[in-house]
């Protein structure tokens, strides 16, 4: 059992969550894990991305080789694409739909929604709305982790736990929220996934 | 259980677990969470651990040594070109030797993720002609680290323990192991050890000298070097550090077929090169930063085509290493990997929105619109970001203090408005030597200090600058007539671009304070620094 996952954003947008529910849920499996992340000049507003391998086996290199990810988890549209060379045919990509703009050329967001659904393996969400709606617009990552979830090898039960871990200290509401919006994130990959013949 | 650590952090924990009495440091990526780590540690705190970030780096590594002097064991950590400025006491006490365990890390920063250049520290070591340890993974790092200290007091000598990025800011599950107890003081026997007089030093030099085939033979020996042998002698490999993670991440479950040194401890281990050499064709070295390896092995014309590598072109010469370079280089067919669509641009740091380095530089400019000549000399730190656009403020960034002598140098030359802008943990840190300089002669220059109270760029730590800026001009001699202090807000742009516009047309050094702390500071930390400006002597 081998998995490759690249997180990508914006400085700032909480891709680090995500990889730290991963990373938690991995080490309670027993699992062997490396998870590289930007620290530095890019986060101030810069792309940034993590890479996130876990296996039952070794696991040598920090970076996911090109045409290696598994999966592409972002946080903003645009910066899915940006790591599209580390994706694996037929990878899978989970993105929320909401652009961060503070670039001049941003491209048009039908061109670039139309893009990213071009692929076959692709989920493309609000989920900002989804975790607004829930009452924890910061929930966002983890509606993005709960829509990637089924394509894990980490049971619900482990990365729920990791939830709570990481979320305790900021109270049984935040957790609550996170959890939710992590069960809401599954119902909208399993809606898409359903309609899509290809997967 | 594994901790889950960053190799940074996997060194921190290790210094602890290896006794340290402190850890001098100033912050620097990828360098930074070395020192934050053993600061936000129970542990650490528990045992009065120093901690507290040092002004630079050379004076964090003088107190390193004398904490060394005293018999404690003591680790000084900086970014790669931070040993530049330490590079004095680095150099000399290798000559003196150590008393109490002394660890240097420097983390290294191949492809400049946040550095101005990609020099390899190594070097370094070797010029000192001191042990160097490079770990290739989490594990190691906490292992090398905890060894550097043993194998600094048994060789009396400082040892380096070499990261680069991806290691630094890479996370593993990490084995810890029991924890020493500090020591206590005890000086050195030797009362000429620490006073390199010219008659001390040409003994503790000569000293040095004799002891290198010790150090040669402590690699030869050493576990971290490690001779994997392989069926197929086409060709070996020679992986230091991080490379050979990447090496072994192109073969299925790590099982290379070629003979392979890991190196992780230097000087290189002679003998055991040499096995590699006597049995394989050629010989591929591997390696983050600088050719070093590879330049010692291979013979100075090139024409013994043995030797394959980053110098031989075989390799990206510039930028890191990667699982996918160094495929190409054992010769795997390269799949050609999805492209990055057209639709996608770049997307470049900037400063935070509400930062008040913007509202600095749009003061800036608009001085810039009235008088084409002007120049603006740049420093490091968050407000390098105005070299890019959309503020194109900033002429020159070198290195950390060189905005103000630049731009005395500059204004000596004739060039006016001749404009220093420099942090206010940078100043402190090389800044207060220049405008000395500056003030010795009034050079006609404008010294802004941007002062947001936090070392901003590596995650907002404490400036030792903080409510001193004032005291310390007037103690350098600036004339209290020409030391001003301006809020940078957007309501204030007009009345700023008048105060800066009087200082510029002034015949002589001025100093302008731009001070607004920095909007990642929480609040409690915002409140301290308003009452450390309330007690400054102003």
């Amino acid at each position: 059992m081998k998995i490759n996952i690249i997180l990508a954003g914006v400085g700032g947008q909480g891709i680090l969550t995500i990889a730290a529910v991963l990373d938690t849920a991995a080490l309670a499996s027993n699992l062997n894990i490396k998870q590289s992340e930007v620290h530095g000049m890019s986060q101030r507003g810069g792309a940034v991305e993590s890479h996130v391998r876990i296996s039952d086996k070794v696991i040598f290199s920090d970076l996911i080789p090109q045409g290696k990810a598994d999966m592409i988890i972002s946080v903003e549209p645009m910066e899915l694409l940006r790591y599209l060379p580390f994706l694996k045919k037929d990878g899978l990509l989970v993105t929320d739909s909401n652009p961060f703009l503070n670039v001049s050329k941003y491209p048009d967001l039908e061109e670039l929604y139309t893009e990213i659904q071009s692929y076959p393996n692709s989920i493309l969400v609000n989920a900002q709305k989804i975790a607004k709606d829930l009452g924890n617009s910061r929930a966002t990552n983890i509606v993005l982790l709960g829509a990637a979830s089924s394509q894990l090898p980490l049971s619900d039960d482990c990365l729920q736990q990791a939830i709570k871990t990481l979320f305790e200290r900021k109270g049984e509401k935040i957790v609550a929220k996170n959890l939710e919006a992590f069960e809401k994130g599954k119902e909208i990959a399993k809606e898409i996934f359903s309609k899509n013949v290809i997967l | 259980m594994k901790k889950l650590l960053l190799g940074n952090e996997a060194l921190a924990q290790a210094a602890i677990d290896a006794g340290i009495s402190g850890v001098y440091a100033y912050p620097g990526t990828p360098s930074t969470e070395i020192t934050t780590y053993i600061q936000n540690s129970p542990i650490a705190k528990e045992l009065k651990i120093h901690s507290n970030w040092s002004v630079n780096e050379k004076t964090a590594m003088e107190a390193a040594l004398g904490m060394s002097y005293a018999g404690k064991r003591s680790m000084t950590v900086m970014k790669h070109v931070g040993l530049n400025v330490a590079a004095d006491v680095f150099m000399n006490m290798s000559v003196s030797g150590i008393n109490g365990g002394l660890v240097v890390v420097v983390a290294d920063d191949p492809s400049m993720h946040s550095s101005q250049n990609e020099q390899d520290s190594r070097y370094y070591g070797k010029f000192a002609l001191i042990p160097i340890l490079e770990p290739s993974n989490q594990q190691e790092a906490y292992d090398i680290t905890k060894h550097a200290f043993l194998l600094s007091e048994k060789t009396g000598l400082p040892i380096m323990v070499r990261m680069v990025t991806r290691l630094s800011h890479s996370r593993s599950g990490v084995e810890t192991g029991k924890r020493e107890l500090q020591n206590n003081i005890n000086l050195s026997k030797n009362p000429h050890q620490f006073q390199l007089i010219p008659v001390h030093a040409r003994n503790r030099y000569q000293h040095l000298i004799d002891i290198q085939t010790n150090s040669r033979e402590n690699s030869e020996n050493s576990n971290f070097n490690k001779f994997i042998d392989g069926s197929n002698k086409s060709m070996g490999i020679i992986a230091a550090g991080i490379a050979f993670n990447y090496v072994m991440e192109n073969f299925e479950d790590g099982n290379c077929p070629y003979p392979i040194l890991k190196i992780s401890q230097y000087p290189l281990p002679k003998r055991k090169v040499k096995q590699l050499f006597d049995t394989c064709e050629k010989i591929l070295v591997l390696e983050d930063g600088y050719p070093f390896i590879e330049e010692l092995v291979s013979d100075f014309l090139g024409e013994n085509k043995k030797v394959i590598g980053r110098l031989s072109g075989h390799l990206n010469r510039v930028g890191e290493l990667n699982p996918d370079n160094i495929s190409k280089a054992l010769g795997f067919t390269q799949i050609k990997p999805k492209e990055i669509p057209n639709i996608v641009t770049a997307r470049p740091p900037e400063l935070c929105v509400g930062c008040g380095h913007r509202d600095l530089f749009n003061a800036i400019n608009e001085l810039g619109k009235e008088n084409n000549d002007q120049k603006v000399f740049g420093d490091i730190g968050c407000y390098a970001l105005g070299v890019l656009p959309p503020f194109n403020s900033i002429n020159t960034l070198i290195d950390m203090g060189a905005s103000i002598t630049m731009a005395k140098g500059a204004s000596d030359a004739g060039i006016h408005p001749a404009i220093a802008i420099i942090g206010d943990s940078t100043f402190t840190h090389s800044g207060m030597t220049g405008l000395l300089e500056a003030v010795v002669e009034n050079t006609k220059m404008t010294v802004i200090i941007s002062d947001n109270s936090a070392i901003a760029m590596t995650g907002a730590q404490d400036s030792s600058a903080s409510g001193r800026l004032v005291t310390i001009c007037k103690g350098i001699g600036v004339d209290p007539e020409h030391l001003k202090v301006l809020t940078p807000l957007h309501k204030n742009l007009e009345e700023n671009i008048e105060l800066i516009r009087n200082e510029i047309n002034y015949d002589g050094v001025s100093v302008i304070i731009s001070q607004r702390p920095c909007v990642q500071l929480s609040k409690e930390k915002k409140d301290n620094i308003k009452h450390l400006l309330e007690i400054a002597i102003n």
